[in-house]
């Protein structure tokens, strides 16, 4: 015996690694509405064998007619295991009609929980020990959705009992989370930036007798600068929604590497004009693209489903904010330098060129997928 | 201006990107009600018909009676440890734990049961916990067999072969000739004696003729082992064959022997191998990759299951997948970046050359050879001999 147990010792220890990976979980969903609670609880069916014996012929085959048998023993069984408690009271717990799901790794028994706690609570404490006793690795992977905030816990006697903090988020606050986001995402978003720099650039030069010269007005400018920035934005704003929305679904690499071309044009339009005058319209077409850009953003960030419209406005607010920033501190610096050689050679065209330069780079390594120079 | 017309193409790719896509997509489950009563959902042990169950339920029975003494807890979850090793259900791990849940949290439980906590703990990737464990009870009990091997095993998996060399030489004397010559050949063969270690396993193995077949299986694996690194083929293969005709359940061995097989393009031969093996991940992970390889359509089925259960594993934070799922990331999802950060995590937890491969594939893969500067290290400070991952370090020093 000795040296078979030495044997599995050695044997055992080099595969073990491998086959670590479907322990047991349940899984606990929980939604609490602004008038009660719904629960679900997905429970592995060999778990429950294990635990309460479902295979009643013990031919190795469970049943729906031997799980049908037992149903109200495993509700009994589940219940007995799980508490709720609502700023500090006890929730009763009702069992609903039992159905079959499938997980990863098999058959599951579905058990719905209509919870009912005194009042509305603010604070809601989980008491979880489903399996304790006979499978210290099972795990009940909570997911807890409450007032417009989703979260995730996993359950086990690593942490029997945990609490969850339930005061709803101000939708004010939350607006203002996500209008947040829009300003830090343009102001970190070297492409956006570039690309509005390189359009507005000649706005306060006019294209004529093949060269650029110095407009005469503010309003000039100003002018081609509010119809830029506005074709711009509603451009963005289109597909920014569209996209957000599930309506139109690009893969990443082909927005960015797009978005990285649209300033490469952009940029080589200013040194040799094509479109010089009705540059909105540019700005429109490639807005377009970038408003992908930014609705990867906010899918990354995490939508609140009820919140949808809120969050869109809110970071879309944002993101206009930030290009106003820009736009206030940029035309009046360029009105003002505007009849300077400095200005149209140096910042026109060197600066058109650098920026050429260093979205074609983006270009590439987005396109095909590599490091060209590090940040 | 020419990108005028990127807009329009803008639309068109991606529509044809989703045509290509989008019924790979997995569908999401919805709950429902069988149709009839006879309807099978799952399938469990069977008592009537096994009798190793229904020893393991007289066993449970007896535990359940006394959960305090020692000797049954330990036999108990002893067992269970056994049926995880048969066909890879790692449930059977938890189930062990139970049995010794008297003695879990205790510092310093009985010897034996101190032995097999640290088995467990091992499991769960609680190296250091369990060599802990590991180290009290030769202390207490120099002349433990079981300790020494997994001492040996332990610090094997974590390349301190120095260490490992120290734990097999104290089991020779506890121990059968063929398992004292398999401990010192698994340290040898990874220590620049590879050679050597391979004519001292196939001469242990023709002296012991009375080996169990477990024994015999376990010695055979480790020969197939250095077989495969040396280049030697047909001999690992006849090793592993040998192996398998034992007639006993183990999934090591299965994955071991369809590795080789993937290796040298007989993906065929690994679909017909693990016909039967898709409820354990490291043979799920294998039967997809030889789907690929061989244009099974089979393969986007497995994947999709593989991908679940990583995610499922995640989700109760299991990181000890991390070498699987960095090899189905960079072989059946070709994301190198992702695929080379499980491999780095995995690397810090266990270097064995598996863990070292798929570190330098990930490695080679995302361009970013300086992320295996830890398994080129292991490599010559230890004179590896590894034809497969010589050949991979060699194309990644050309790469620097």
């Amino acid at each position: 015996m000795k040296r078979l147990v030495a044997l599995l010792g050695l044997a055992f220890a080099l595969l073990a690694p491998a086959q670590a990976h479907k322990p047991s979980d349940s899984y606990l969903s929980v939604t609490v509405g602004e008038a009660e609670i719904k629960g679900q609880w997905d429970i592995a069916l060999r778990d429950l064998d294990f635990a309460i014996g479902l295979d009643a012929d013990g031919n190795g085959e469970i049943t729906w007619g031997e799980v049908r048998a037992k149903h109200a023993e495993v509700a009994a069984y589940a219940l007995a295991r799980l508490a709720i408690r609502a700023d500090g009271t006890a929730c009763s717990i009702e069992p609903g009609a039992q159905q079959i799901d499938g997980h990863t790794d098999g058959a599951y028994t579905v058990l719905p929980l209509t919870i009912r706690c005194a009042k509305t609570p603010a604070q809601l404490a989980i008491d979880y020990t489903l399996f304790a006793d006979i499978d210290p690795q099972h795990r009940g992977l909570l997911n807890l959705k409450a007032l417009g905030n989703t979260r995730t816990a996993v359950l086990g006697p690593q942490a029997a009992t945990q609490n969850f903090e339930l005061k709803s988020v101000s939708r004010w606050a939350q607006f203002i989370d996500y209008a947040r986001e829009g300003v830090w995402h343009i102001w970190i978003g070297f492409d956006h930036i570039l690309f509005l720099l390189s359009l507005l650039l000649p706005a306060v030069l006019l294209w004529r007798g093949r060269q650029w010269q110095a407009v005469e007005t503010f309003r000039a400018a100003f002018v081609d600068v509010f119809k830029i920035v506005t074709a711009f934005t509603v451009a963005h704003s289109i597909t920014l929604s569209l996209a957000t929305l599930g309506v139109i679904e690009l893969p990443s690499r082909w927005v960015e590497s797009a978005i990285a071309a649209s300033v490469v044009l952009a940029a080589l339009n200013n040194v040799w004009p094509v479109f010089h005058s009705r540059r909105w319209m540019v700005a429109f077409a490639f807005g377009l693209i970038h408003g992908f850009g930014f609705a990867s953003v906010l899918t990354d960030l995490g939508l609140p489903r009820e919140a949808l419209a809120l969050a869109l406005v809110g970071f879309n607010l944002g993101v206009e904010a930030g290009q106003l920033a820009i736009v206030a501190v940029f035309l009046p610096l360029a009105f003002a330098l505007r009849r300077t050689a400095f200005y149209r050679r140096a910042v026109m065209l060197g600066g058109s060129l650098l920026i050429a330069l260093l979205a074609a780079v983006w270009l590439i390594e987005r396109a095909f997928n590599m490091k060209l120079i590090r940040y | 201006m020419p990108g005028f017309r990127t807009p329009l193409r803008a639309l068109l790719y991606p529509l044809l990107w989703l045509a290509l896509v989008g019924p790979a997509l997995p569908v999401a489950a919805a709950p429902f009600l069988p149709g009839s009563d006879d309807q099978v959902l799952e399938r469990v042990p069977s008592r009537a018909g096994d009798k190793r169950v229904r020893e393991l339920q007289g066993l449970r029975a007896a535990w359940r009676a006394e959960p305090r003494n020692a000797v049954l807890a330990v036999a108990l979850a002893r067992r269970y440890v056994e049926e995880a090793q048969a066909d890879g259900d790692p449930r059977y791990i938890g189930y062990a734990q139970a049995a010794l849940a008297a003695w879990w949290a205790e510092p310093a439980p009985p010897v034996a049961v101190r032995v097999q906590r640290a088995v467990l703990r091992q499991y769960g990737h609680q190296f250091d916990e369990a060599l802990a464990d590991l180290d009290a009870a030769v202390l207490a009990e120099p002349a433990n067999a079981e300790a020494w091997s997994w001492l040996a095993a332990i610090h094997m998996v974590r390349a301190d072969y120095a260490a490992a060399a120290r734990a097999c030489k104290s089991l020779a004397p506890l121990t059968s000739a063929l398992l004292a010559a398999g401990c010192t050949a698994s340290v040898d063969a990874l220590t620049g004696g590879a050679g050597a270690a391979s004519i001292a396993l196939t001469v242990a193995l023709k002296a012991a003729t009375d080996a169990s077949p477990e024994e015999r299986l376990w010695v055979l694996t480790r020969l197939g082992e250095v077989a495969e690194r040396r280049g030697s083929i047909a001999l690992a293969e006849r090793a592993f064959k040998d192996a398998l005709a034992l007639g006993v359940a183990d999934v090591y061995l299965q994955a071991a022997y369809a590795d080789l097989l993937l290796d040298n393009g007989r993906a065929g031969d690994v679909l017909t191998l693990l016909k039967d093996g898709t409820r354990a991940d490291v043979l799920l992970l294998r039967l997809a990759l030889a789907a690929k390889a061989a244009g099974d359509a089979r393969g986007a089925g497995w994947s999709r299951d593989l991908a679940a259960r990583f995610a499922a594993a995640r989700a109760r934070g299991d990181r000890t997948h991390e070498k699987e799922e960095a090899r189905f990331v960079l072989d059946l999802q070709g994301d190198a970046a992702r695929a080379l950060a499980l491999a780095r995590s995995n690397y810090a937890v266990q270097r064995e050359p598996a863990d070292a491969r798929i570190l330098l594939e990930a490695a080679i893969a995302a361009r970013q050879p300086a992320a295996a500067a830890p398994v080129r290290e292991w490599l010559d400070a230890n004179r590896v001999e590894s034809v497969a991952l010589q050949a991979l370090a060699a194309k990644i020093g050309a790469a620097k």
